[in-house]
């Protein structure tokens, strides 16, 4: 008998975890992806990668980094997957170190550790500060391994349109559309992993990369996937704002030392050196005195806006504060974060070794994503899900280093576990659905092509990331959240009258751009809904009106699923599996 | 202040086998503003500078921070990313046009696959036992991993391909980027067992030899990556080994 197939979309770390497993494992697997894989979000990861290997003499444990992960997402994640992935880190550590991954060493030649966000041990690992790009590139090395053994077949330029549902509701293919011919295609497959990122592009401008537009799992959620804790939007607290999209100063220059500071009396005329130290507020240091500027980013981000905006202290009245590496020997910073100061000093102009960068806040995560089971696998039978574009691993909010080792634990599971549903399936019987889903897919590109009407799709969706951006990040407000929904539903009417500068068939950008906005637009509905129904401030989900964390009532599982009618998604709650850490007031500013 | 604006001419093609077209735009200018932002700007207004309505440029991007590799194209004639090229820092107008070596696929958008195909020629990975849990890898001490370090930073841009003038299809040269993952991965304790496959892959036509030695590699890596050091050094490894395959008949 043939191997069985299985279809993993998306080529960033978890995706190419997924591919490994199956194919080690005796499976065969086509991957679909918009970019080149080698070119997936995963290369903007820069800190690390968590792992309790307690290298550092300081009895650091994997139950540790357990605590501090279900702590750090405020008790809002299920515990068991948590406390898997924190037992197998380790040896994905020591994995990667195989792999060749050119990981930072100690002078004994042992794998160094750093400090990170929301913990108080030496428990990330990191190659400079371009720690995704090397761990993509392991991963892509070994995928082209089996690529060249013909276990794995590449479809590199493709972009996922839709399952292939059969008339049970269980996946049997994708739909896909090829970038450059414009072909739409349906591809069989006996299980489906998704793998496919994160959904910053909602938001106009974040810290994620342009395919990350939350595009193939918003399809699926309008076929029927439960899309969980959608309001969990995680805003990085150092960003460099550009124009065309936040790019991220990592972690690791607080983990390194870096202080982030103003001057105590706003709009201080003297040069940055001559400021002495007492007339410097370092905020976080002290707010926060045990965690200093290593609280977890929602912490540092509210800090920051409380800064800028209710205290105005922002650099020269605007919107940013100093992160500091200046104190800290030049030697070092190359050799641990060189990768990261030659964005800045790329983008900004400044070297980072001599003055201090002017920093601010950006949207960088969605904790939330498609609902999936313990063995990664969404409610509709056969596809899986692993990486960002699922909500299992962080809870209310992600500790700085985790994304890195939950994209390869849950892509290690759903690949394996999507292997293992193939068998015993049932033969397929006729076409299993892919007549029917072709012929809707090709309705709506038709619909799309012939379109005459006035809007430009890139402004609709700047429309969107501006109110998306301003409503659901920071500081959300009842009043704000519903004004947003009701500017997406606007949008979402817009976009039927949507006109197509280009309605050439190679290579036309704003088509693949259309059919991404419209699912951005079904998916932004989910995240402004959900929190604007949970009444509570629970990790990044902060609420100036619902201050505190209310466990009676929203120690739940957001799960929105879609409905098609214009009053948007339906919202269900769903208990949280708790049984290992009590849940406990989450205080920084004190001793945990 | 009267408004600011940038000007760009972009080289237009609608296919392979279309004629190449320049269209001239005037975008409004913005602090820290790149080419890839004045792409999106003309997406949003698909109109040139007299005033006609023209499409949305077709392009590669991707990470925007210089780190993915997808926007190499050729700006005013040099080629490099266009997220990282700041227009203040650019004389204008910024002219556009898509890398030379590659086979174009529409505007500004080439087919790149050459590179993941060479890097499966030469076999550029470790070739680890399993995924399984098998303890630490090999020891490896900092001055190793400074070493290696840099060679890993490659993304792949080709940009070091499309400046090399043995580049072509009447070398067939690899070009610098594969060249230097060979020397990364000969270098890795583990993976080096590849090693005398991969110097054979670079021995052969459109190998190693093919190289000029006119430099323009290593002067136009956006990541500094130490290109002719790699060839130089790989060069030596290919010789002693075609040596040895020679004496051993």
């Amino acid at each position: 008998m043939a191997a069985p197939r299985i279809i993993v979309v998306g080529g960033g770390l978890a995706g190419l975890a997924a591919v490994i497993k199956i194919a080690e494992d005796g499976g065969t697997v086509d991957l679909f992806s918009i970019v080149p894989v080698k070119r997936s979000h995963s290369v903007c990861a820069q800190g690390g990668i968590n792992a309790a290997k307690n290298l550092k003499g300081e009895g650091d444990t994997t139950d540790k980094h357990f605590d501090d992960t279900i702590y750090g997402g405020d008790f809002l994640a299920n515990q068991t997957p948590v406390k898997a992935m924190c037992e197998a880190a380790p040896a994905i550590i020591d994995l990667l170190d195989r792999m060749g991954v050119p990981f930072n060493r100690t002078p004994e030649g042992l794998l160094d550790f750093r400090r990170f966000g929301g913990t108080l041990y030496n428990r990330t690992a990191f190659a400079g500060a371009t720690t995704g790009q090397q761990l993509l590139y392991a991963l892509d090395e070994q995928v082209r391994r089996y690529e060249a053994a013909g276990r794995v077949r590449k479809f590199e330029g493709w972009e996922f349109l839709s399952a292939v549902l059969d008339s049970k509701g269980a996946a049997r293919g994708i739909t896909a559309l090829d970038l450059r011919s414009m072909e739409l295609r349906s591809f069989p497959a006996e299980a489906i992993v998704l793998a496919t990122g994160g959904i910053g592009a909602i938001f106009g401008k974040s810290t994620n990369s342009v395919v990350c537009t939350g595009s193939a799992q918003s399809a699926i959620f309008q076929q029927g996937a439960y899309y969980a804790n959608g309001e969990f939007i995680q805003v990085h607290p150092t960003c460099i704002p550009g124009e065309d999209k936040l790019r991220l100063m990592s972690e690791s220059a607080r983990g390194e030392g870096g202080r982030v500071w103003v001057p105590r009396t706003a709009g201080d005329p003297r040069p940055i050196k001559e400021i002495p130290d007492s007339e410097r507020f370092y905020f976080l240091e002290e707010w926060y005195p045990k965690y200093g500027n290593l609280v977890p980013r929602d912490v540092a981000t509210r800090a920051i806006h409380k800064v800028v905006y209710e205290l105005g202290l922002g650099l020269d009245g605007q919107p940013m504060v100093y992160l500091d590496l200046t104190h800290i020997d030049r030697a070092t910073l190359n050799r641990k974060l060189e990768g990261i100061l030659e964005i800045y000093e790329k983008f900004v102009g400044d070297d980072p070794r001599d003055v201090p960068m002017k920093i601010f806040p950006g949207m960088h995560y969605t904790m939330g994503g498609l609902w999936v089971d313990f063995n990664q696998m969404t409610n509709i039978p056969g596809i899986f899900a692993a990486g960002e574009c699922e909500y299992q691993y962080h809870g209310a909010n992600r500790l700085g280093a985790n994304s890195l080792v939950s994209c390869i634990f849950g892509g290690f599971k759903a690949g394996p576990n999507a292997l293992n549903y193939t068998h015993g399936l049932e033969c397929p019987n006729g076409d299993c659905g892919h007549d029917a889903e072709l012929a809707r897919q090709a309705e709506i590109n038709g619909r799309l092509l012939k379109n005459e009407g006035t809007e430009n799709p890139f402004k609709l969706w700047r429309e969107l990331g501006q109110t998306m951006t301003e409503h659901a990040t920071v500081i959300r407000y009842n009043k704000g959240l519903k004004q947003a929904d009701e500017k997406i539903v606007e949008l979402l009417d817009r976009f039927k009258n949507i006109n197509l500068s280009d309605r050439s068939q190679w290579a036309n950008t704003s088509f693949a751009f259309a059919r991404q906005l419209k699912n951005m637009l079904e998916l932004s509905r989910v995240v402004a809904k959900g929190a604007l129904l949970r009444d509570e401030s629970r990790g990044a989900h902060f609420k100036p009106d619902f201050p505190d964390r209310n466990d009676e009532q929203f120690l739940k599982t957001t799960k929105a699923s879609f409905t098609g009618s214009s009053s948007g998604p339906r919202i269900e709650y769903e208990e949280v599996d708790t049984q290992y850490i009590k849940p406990r007031p989450r205080r920084y500013d004190a001793t945990k | 202040m009267a408004n600011k604006t940038v000007a760009f001419e972009i080289k237009r093609q609608a296919s392979p086998d279309a004629p190449a077209v320049w269209e001239n735009f005037e975008l409004p200018w913005r602090p820290g503003m790149n080419v890839v932002s004045a792409m999106m700007e003309i997406a949003a207004n698909p109109v040139t500078a007299d005033g006609r309505p023209t499409t949305p440029i077709t392009y590669d991007s991707n990470c925007l921070e210089e780190i993915c590799g997808s926007c190499a194209m050729r700006i005013n004639g040099k080629a490099r990313m266009a997220c990282s090229a700041l227009v203040d820092n650019l004389e204008q107008p910024i002219r556009v046009e898509p890398l030379t070596k590659f086979p174009l696929v529409r505007d500004l958008q080439v087919d790149r696959s050459v590179l993941f195909d060479n890097l499966m020629a030469v076999k550029a990975w470790v070739p680890v036992d399993g995924t399984y849990d098998l303890g630490s890898g090999p020891r490896v001490f900092p001055q190793q991993q400074e070493a290696n370090y840099p060679l890993s930073n490659c993304i792949s841009c080709c940009c070091c391909m499309d400046v090399c003038p043995q580049f072509n299809e009447d070398t067939n040269f690899v070009g610098a980027a594969t060249i230097a993952q060979v020397k990364l991965f000969n270098n890795h304790p583990t993976g080096k067992v590849f090693k005398e496959d991969r110097l054979r892959a670079l021995a052969g036509d459109g190998g190693i030899q093919e190289c000029g030695f006119a430099q323009n590699c290593v002067e136009t890596c956006p990541k500094q990556i130490p290109l002719t050091n790699a060839i130089s050094d790989v060069s030596r490894d290919v010789m002693i080994q075609k040596a040895k395959d020679f004496l051993r008949g």
